[in-house]
C-alpha cells in the first residue's frame, strides 16, 4: 500500500495500467476500512452500553436479587432499595396511555389510509409527523400548566361524581398523578400509532378491499372485517412501539406524575415511574449502592424497551411483506 | 331499502365519521400546542431573553442567553459525533458490506435507537462524567451525539440504496473506482436525502432533556470551554416549569416557544428539501 502510493506520483496520469489500477484498488480498500471502522463503532457503542448497565448495577443485583422488583422500600439512608412502586407507576401510566391512544390512533389511521383523499391524507400525515417531533419537555410544560389544572378543577371531580363508585376514581383530586401522566403520555404516543398503522393499512392489497365491496359489504364492513384484520400484525406492532415509547418516556411524566412512590388502586393518586426516579435522584445519589440501584432501574427500562421494540419490528415487517407478497400474485 | 341494510349503512357512515373525528382530534393537538406556546410565550419573549443571563433567584427579569449558547455548543458537539459515524457507517452498509456484518450493524443501530433517552444519559454519565469527575458540555454533547447516530445511519443508508443502479453502473463502466463512484456520483445523487436525514436527527436531539440532566447538568452562568456544566434550553424549560416562581414560568413558556419554533422550522425545511429532490422511498 505505502510503496505503490509513493511510487506513482512521478509517473503522472499516463502511468502503466497496473500501478494505476492498484492505486485505485488501494483507495477502495482504504475507504472500505475507514467506513468499516465507523460502522463497527456503532456495534461497539451498543455493546458498551449493555456492558456498562450490567456492570454498573452489580451491587444491587447481588444484594437484592429478585426482591429488588418485589419490595417497595426505597431508603437510601439504610441502603434498602425495592423498585416495586416505580415499576407499578410505569406500567399503570403506560396502560392508561394505551387505553386512550389505541382507539384514537387506529381510528385516525383508518381515516387517513382508507377514507381521506391522497392529498388530505398526506397533509394530515405531515402534521402528525410534526407532532411526533415535539420534544417531551414541551409536552411536560403544557402538562404542568394546562392539563394538571384542568384535571384538578374539572375532570377529576367530574369522574368522581359519575364513576366515583369505582376504586379507580377515588381519593382527593391533586391534579398530578397516574391518570394525568397517562393522558399526557397518550397524547405523546398517538402520532407513532397513527404513522405506523397508516403505513401498514396502505400496504394492504387493493383486491382485498375490492373483493369485500363486490360481495356487498359496506365501506365500513370492508374496512373493519377485511382490511384491519389483514393488517392486524402491523397494527399490533405499532402499539408495541408506542408502549416502548411510553415506558421509557421521562420528562413529561416526571413533570406531572407527582413524584411520590405509592402503590394505589386510585388513578388520582400521585405516583412515580422508573424514568422519573432516575431523572430526579441520579445526580444527588450518594454512595455506590444508591447510584447502582438507579442504574439497575435503567437496565430494567433498557430490557423492557429492547424486547418490545424487537417484537414490534418483527410484526411490522412481517405484515408489510405479506401485503407486498399478495400484491404480486 | 330493507331496515337491515339501512342499519348497516348507518353503522358504516357513523363509524367512518368517527374515524374522521379521531384524525381531526389528533391533528388539533398540534395546533393547541402551538397556540398555547405562542399565546403564553409570545407575550413573555423579549430582547432580554436572548441577551441576558438568568436573574438571581427571587429577582424578576433576566434571560437565557447562556442556555441558548449552551444548547448551540451541545448540538455542535453532538453533530460532530453523530454525523460522521452515521454517514460513513451508512456508506459502509450501503456500498461495501456483506450480509452478516450489515445485519449486525443495523441491529445494533435499531437497538440504540430504541433505548430510552434517560438510559443514554446514564451511559454517558458512567463513560464521560465519572472518569473526569465532573459534569461537562462534553458529556452532554456525547450523549446527544449517541442519539444522532442511529437516526442518521439508518436513513442515510436508505437514501444511498435508493440511488438508481444505472448511475452506479455508468460510473463504473467509465472506469471509476468504487470510492470515486461513491464520492462523486452516489453521494451527490443522494445528498438531499442525506441532508434531510441529518436535519431530522438534529431536530430530534435538539429538544432532548433527559440525557442532559446528569451530563451537562445546568448552570446559571456562562460556561467557558467544554469542561464545565452548562445550561441548555430544554433543561432550563424543565427547571423553570417546576419552580414555584411566576416569572420563571413566564420564561419557561418563552423558551418553549423558541425551542419548538426551531424544531418545527428544521423539520419543515428538511421535508421541503426532500420533496424537491429525486423520488426516494420513505425510511
Amino acid at each position: 500500500m505505502a510503496t505503490s502510493t509513493t511510487a506513482v506520483p512521478s509517473a503522472g496520469p499516463v502511468a502503466g495500467s497496473r500501478s494505476f489500477l492498484s492505486r485505485l484498488r488501494d483507495g477502495d480498500e482504504i475507504a472500505r476500512l475507514i467506513t468499516f471502522l465507523f460502522a463497527a463503532s456503532v456495534v461497539l457503542i451498543t455493546l458498551l452500553l449493555v456492558f456498562e448497565l450490567w456492570q454498573g448495577s452489580v451491587l444491587p443485583r447481588h444484594k437484592f436479587g429478585f426482591s429488588f422488583f418485589r419490595t417497595s422500600v426505597w431508603d437510601p439512608i439504610f441502603d434498602q432499595f425495592g423498585a416495586l412502586p416505580f415499576i407499578y407507576g410505569t406500567l399503570v401510566t403506560a396502560g392508561v396511555a394505551l387505553i386512550i391512544a389505541v382507539p384514537l390512533g387506529i381510528g385516525a389511521a383508518i381515516f387517513l389510509a382508507e377514507l381521506a383523499p391522497a392529498r388530505i391524507s398526506d397533509t394530515l400525515e405531515f402534521f402528525i409527523d410534526l407532532l411526533a417531533a415535539v420534544p417531551s419537555v414541551i409536552y411536560g410544560l403544557l402538562g404542568v400548566f394546562i392539563v394538571v389544572p384542568l384535571m384538578r378543577e374539572y375532570i377529576q371531580p367530574g369522574l368522581k361524581n359519575t364513576l366515583g363508585f369505582l376504586p379507580l376514581f377515588q381519593g382527593p383530586a391533586y391534579g398530578v398523578g397516574f391518570l394525568t401522566a397517562g393522558i399526557v403520555l397518550a397524547i405523546m404516543v398517538i402520532p407513532y400509532i397513527i404513522s405506523v398503522s397508516r403505513e401498514v393499512l396502505l400496504s394492504v392489497p387493493r383486491d382485498q378491499r375490492e373483493a369485500a365491496l363486490s360481495l356487498g359489504s359496506t365501506r365500513w364492513e370492508s374496512t373493519w372485517k377485511v382490511v384491519v384484520p389483514f393488517a392486524r400484525g402491523g397494527i399490533m406492532g405499532s402499539i408495541f412501539l408506542a408502549l416502548a415509547r411510553a415506558l421509557g418516556e421521562t420528562m413529561a411524566v416526571t413533570m406531572v406524575i407527582g413524584n411520590t412512590p405509592t402503590i394505589s388502586a386510585s388513578l388520582f393518586s400521585p405516583g412515580y415511574s422508573i424514568a422519573a426516579v432516575i431523572a430526579n435522584e441520579f445526580t444527588e445519589a450518594t454512595g455506590a449502592m444508591y447510584t447502582q440501584s438507579l442504574i439497575e432501574l435503567g437496565l430494567v427500562l433498557f430490557i423492557l424497551t429492547f424486547v418490545l421494540n424487537g417484537f414490534a419490528r418483527l410484526l411490522i415487517v412481517a405484515t408489510s411483506q405479506r401485503g407486498a407478497g399478495m400484491g404480486h400474485t | 331499502m330493507s331496515p337491515r341494510l339501512r342499519w348497516r349503512k348507518f353503522v358504516s357512515g357513523f363509524m367512518l365519521t368517527m374515524t374522521g373525528v379521531c384524525a381531526v382530534v389528533a391533528v388539533a393537538v398540534l395546533f393547541f400546542i402551538l397556540g398555547y406556546l405562542v399565546y403564553h410565550g409570545g407575550t413573555s419573549i423579549s430582547w432580554n431573553f436572548f441577551t441576558k443571563l438568568p436573574a438571581p433567584v427571587g429577582e424578576t427579569g433576566g434571560g437565557m442567553a447562556n442556555a441558548i449558547v449552551g444548547s448551540a455548543k451541545l448540538l455542535l458537539l453532538a453533530t460532530l459525533i453523530g454525523v460522521p459515524i452515521g454517514f460513513f457507517g451508512a456508506i459502509y452498509l450501503a456500498e461495501f458490506s456483506g450480509g452478516t456484518i450489515a445485519f449486525v450493524v443495523r441491529y445494533a443501530a435499531d437497538l440504540l435507537n430504541g433505548v430510552p433517552s434517560i438510559v443514554i444519559g446514564i451511559f454517558a454519565f458512567t463513560l464521560v462524567v465519572q472518569p473526569f469527575k465532573h459534569f461537562s458540555t462534553l458529556a452532554g454533547g456525547f450523549a446527544l451525539g449517541l442519539m444522532m447516530i442511529p437516526i442518521t445511519l439508518r436513513s442515510t443508508e436508505e437514501f444511498l440504496r435508493a440511488v438508481p443502479r444505472a448511475l452506479r453502473e455508468g460510473a463504473m463502466a467509465l472506469g471509476a473506482s468504487k470510492w470515486k463512484t461513491i464520492s462523486t456520483v452516489i453521494v451527490p445523487a443522494a445528498y438531499r436525502g442525506i441532508l434531510t436525514a441529518i436535519l431530522l436527527a438534529f431536530a430530534r436531539v435538539a429538544g432532548e432533556t433527559a440525557p442532559l440532566l446528569f451530563t451537562a447538568l445546568g448552570n446559571r452562568f456562562w460556561s467557558p470551554g467544554w469542561n464545565q456544566p452548562t445550561a441548555s434550553l430544554p433543561a432550563m424549560i424543565y427547571t423553570y416549569a417546576i419552580a414555584p416562581y411566576e416569572d420563571w414560568h413566564r420564561q419557561a413558556w418563552a423558551a418553549g416557544l423558541v425551542l419548538l419554533g426551531l424544531i418545527l422550522v428544521i423539520n419543515i425545511v428538511a421535508r421541503a428539501i426532500l420533496s424537491r429532490g429525486i423520488a426516494v422511498p420513505r425510511s
